[in-house]
Formats: structure tokens, sequence, C-alpha cells
């Protein structure tokens, strides 16, 4: 069973390998004259003006964020049920209960849009 | 205990990996050369046509060209992980495949030994591939934060933004799939899709071909494919996420969205198109017991060899139609604008998945 799960391991460490290697061959083969102007930010080809990681970015990425997490939280809760959805013994109670469940996260939804948190502009 | 069963498997996994793995690191070389050519002829021109015949060697003079380029480490910069990003979105990219099954089981020839043409079979392969596929994110918001550019920072948050927002509509998706395959192992989604292309999730009507639609533009949007770019928006961004990176760092950007542009054809394939079932039924089937028949000797072994091998080509075939149709898209059409996105995704795509999963749940108690 766990035996299933070594390749992941192993393709991992293939790829990083690899490229690791890569790296290793393309530094060997590249020239290096660094100086100031080739090391600043580019900007269009003026001057940077200030720093980029400041943290200050729109507060509107962090509701996107908040909102896949309970989304996506919720297609964990869907996946188990969509197996077992056409076994006859169980498939009509549960389609009852996901029905009421997606239902709620319908609100859910129509309450965020309501608030704007799905308005970019 | 180390026995040998156990070290034969364990050697074949090896050899696996390693052949998957390398056609994945060469598989950008044909590709990029298909893209440019594709490129070409739609826009009434000829494409690469200088090194090589028709331009075939174009690509290995762009590989020498990007080994010989310096890698540039902005002063600023956050070293480490702007040097570590792009090896972060590279690799989640590669690991997917571990549970992609491209056939089935093939015995070789007087080894009476089957080996199977993929590398695992996990009974949870579904939540693996949406698990490590969103690894990606990481490596492109952290080559971005990284970065300290200000067009760099706004790329990677508008990547990470537009990537979770179409993962949730791909999980629905993919929900929608399993509910008519009635498993998370994705060899035995295909082997569900067996017998004529009839039995392809695709022709589930009517809900098939929307879930189909809605996978595929999520797709899009995850592999950052146009008409979803929006973080390598050259119009107004530079180049996005990757405008600090040079050389081979940029190449591992480039390598990450050719193998993930693969793998959401290859999940299209398996999941809506029968994977490697072909699409009608032969009227007679290949196997051991039919070259007995007819000449009683020894390539019975090799005939069902060649039964075996025949549905890759199927596999690839689509896959390929795929691939084409990716291309043929990006020079097609022209790119979204950015709450045009966000709006496609939050508010058509996640509502009318929601009621896709109700009517499709419907149709299978």
């Amino acid at each position: 069973m766990l035996l299933n799960y070594l390749p992941v391991l192993l393709m991992s460490g293939f790829a990083a390998f690899m490229a690791g290697m890569i790296l290793y061959v393309s530094s060997i083969l590249s020239p290096h004259h660094p100086y100031r102007e080739k090391l600043t930010a580019w900007e269009c080809g003026m001057e940077p003006v200030g720093d980029a990681d400041t943290g200050h970015f729109r507060v509107h990425f962090f509701i996107i964020a908040i909102l896949f997490i309970l989304f996506d939280v919720e297609t964990l809760f869907l996946l188990p049920w969509a197996v077992v959805i056409a076994d006859k013994s169980i498939s009509l109670l549960a389609y009852i209960e996901m029905f009421i469940f997606i239902g709620v996260l319908a609100v859910g939804l129509v309450y965020a849009w309501a608030k704007g948190a799905l308005d970019w502009i | 205990m180390l026995d040998s069963a156990l070290i034969l498997e364990l050697a074949i996994m090896f050899i696996k990996v390693f052949v998957v793995g390398s056609v994945l690191f060469a598989l950008p070389i044909p590709l990029t050369w298909l893209e440019r050519k594709v490129a070409g002829h739609i826009q009434v021109r000829l494409g690469p046509f200088r090194v090589g015949p028709h331009g075939v060697l174009q690509p290995l003079a762009d590989m020498i060209k990007m080994l010989l380029k310096e890698d540039i480490v902005p002063e600023k910069a956050d070293k480490w992980l702007f040097r570590l990003a792009p090896i972060m979105t590279l690799v989640p990219t590669f690991t997917v495949f571990v549970a992609i099954p491209f056939g089935d089981k093939v015995r070789i020839p007087f080894t009476g030994r089957e080996v199977a043409l993929y590398i695992s079979d996990m009974n949870v392969a579904v939540l693996y591939i949406l698990a490590i596929s969103g690894l990606g994110i990481y490596g492109i918001i952290f080559g971005g934060w990284a970065s300290n550019s200000k067009y760099a920072l706004l790329g990677g948050l508008r990547s990470a933004a537009q990537m979770i927002s179409y993962e949730v509509a791909m999980s629905f998706a993919v929900i929608g799939v399993v509910m008519l395959s009635n498993s998370l192992s994705l060899v035995e989604i295909v082997k569900s899709q067996s017998g004529g292309f009839l039995h392809w999730n695709f022709f589930y009507l009517p809900v098939g071909p929307l879930w189909f639609i809605i996978f595929i533009i999520a797709g899009f949007a995850e592999t950052n494919r146009i008409p979803f770019d929006m973080p390598e928006d050259e119009g107004s961004l530079g180049a996005g996420y990757h405008v600090e990176y040079s050389g081979m760092r940029f190449a591992y950007y480039m390598l990450a969205e050719y193998v993930a542009m693969v793998t959401v054809s290859v999940l299209a394939v398996i999941f809506f198109f029968g994977g490697w079932n072909p699409p009608f039924n032969l009227p007679f089937h290949l196997t051991g017991e039919t070259a007995m028949f007819v000449n009683g000797g020894w390539n019975a072994e090799f005939l069902n060899l060649l039964a075996a091998v025949i549905p890759l080509f199927w596999f690839a075939g689509k896959v390929a139609v795929f691939i084409y149709s990716f291309m043929w898209i990006r020079f097609t059409l022209p790119r979204y604008r950015y709450d045009q996105l966000m709006r496609i995704g939050w508010r058509v795509l996640i509502p009318l998945s929601m009621v896709n999963i109700l009517v499709t749940g419907f149709m299978r108690i």
C-alpha cells in the first residue's frame, strides 16, 4: 500500500535533481558580470522607486483567499459523497442531504456576492 | 524484508520514474517548435525556418542559448527564495504524473510478467492530483514576491488569485466526473468508460459536455494560458511574475507551464474521453489465442504485446488533439480583462457547477 506512494518521492527527487544539475551546468557555461544597473528591479528603464515587498497589496486578494478556503473545503466534503452516490441503498438520503448542504453554501455565495466580495473594481 | 520480488518491483518503479521524468523534461522541445509553427501558420507566415529543415532544431538552439545566459539575481531580491521559486513550480508539475495512467497492464514477452503502463495506481489519485497541482502556485507567488519588483509582485498576486479561484471550479468538475465513474482512482475512471465512445463521460448527456466545458475553462485558467494569461499580461505588467528571471530559471517557469498544459490535456482525456479506450469496439480482438489459432507459434506473445500497446496510441492521439487546441486557442482569442476573469470564475462557473452537481446527482440516484 505504502509502496504506491514511493514514486511520489522518487519523481520529486528526480525532477529536483535534474533541475539542480542543469542549473549547475548553466552556472559553469554562463558569464557572470553583475553591475548595479543590471541588478536593479525592472521598471521600464526608469530608476525603481521604493520597495515592492512591503506587504502593501489590495485586500481583495485576501478576501478571495478566504472564499477559496470555504469552497475548497466544501469540495472535499463532496468527494466521498460523489463516490457512493450511485449506491442505490443510500443514494436518495445522501442526495437530499447534499441538496441541503449545497443550498447552505449557495446562500453563502449569494451573501458574498451581495456584499460585493466578488466585485473586482 | 527485501526479497527478490520486491527488488524487481522497485527496479521497475525506478525505470518508470526515470522514463516518465525524462520524457517530461524533453517534451518542451517538440512542443515549443510546434507552438511556433502553429502560430506562424495561423498568422499566415512560416514560423521558424532557419535552424534545420523547417526549423526543427530551433528549440535546441533556444535551449543552448538559455544555458549560456547569465543567471541574474536582483540586488534587492530575497536571494534564497528567488533561486528556489522556479524549482518549487517545476517539481509539483512533474510529480503529478506519478498518478497518471497511460495504458493498462502489459505482459512482457517470454517472461509472463505483467508491467503496468502507469507508475502508481493510487486509490485517491483524483485528490492527489488536485493537491499536488495546487502546490505549483507557491513557486509562482514566491517568485513574484521574492523578486522585490512591482510588476513581478502584481503578476504573482494575480496569478495566485486566478489559480485558486479556478481551482474551485476545477474541483467541482472533477467531482462531476467522480459521480459519473464512482471512483477516485484514475485507472478505475478510465475502465468505467470502456466499450465505445458512447460510454465516455463526455457523452453522458446532458451533464457530461457541461462538466467538460467547466473543466477545460478552469484548465486554461490554471495553466495561465490565453485567454486567461493575466499573470503574463505584457501590455500592463511587463512580463508578470517572472519579469526578473533570466536564463535557466526563466526556462523552468516555461517548462512548468508546458508540462501543466500537457497535464490538463491528459486529465481531460482521462476524465471525459475514455483515456486509452478506443472510440469504437474492433470487430476482432488481438489476443494471444487468435495468434495461436493463426500460426500456432511463438509470436503470440508479441501479438499480446501489440494489443496492449495499441491503446497507448489512442491515448497519445487524444492528448495531441487537446495540446493542438490549446495552441489553436492561444492564437485565436484575445485576452480577458482581470475583472472579467474573476467574474467568469466566481459568478458563472461556480454557480453553474453547483447546479450541475445537483442535476448529475439527480440523474445518478
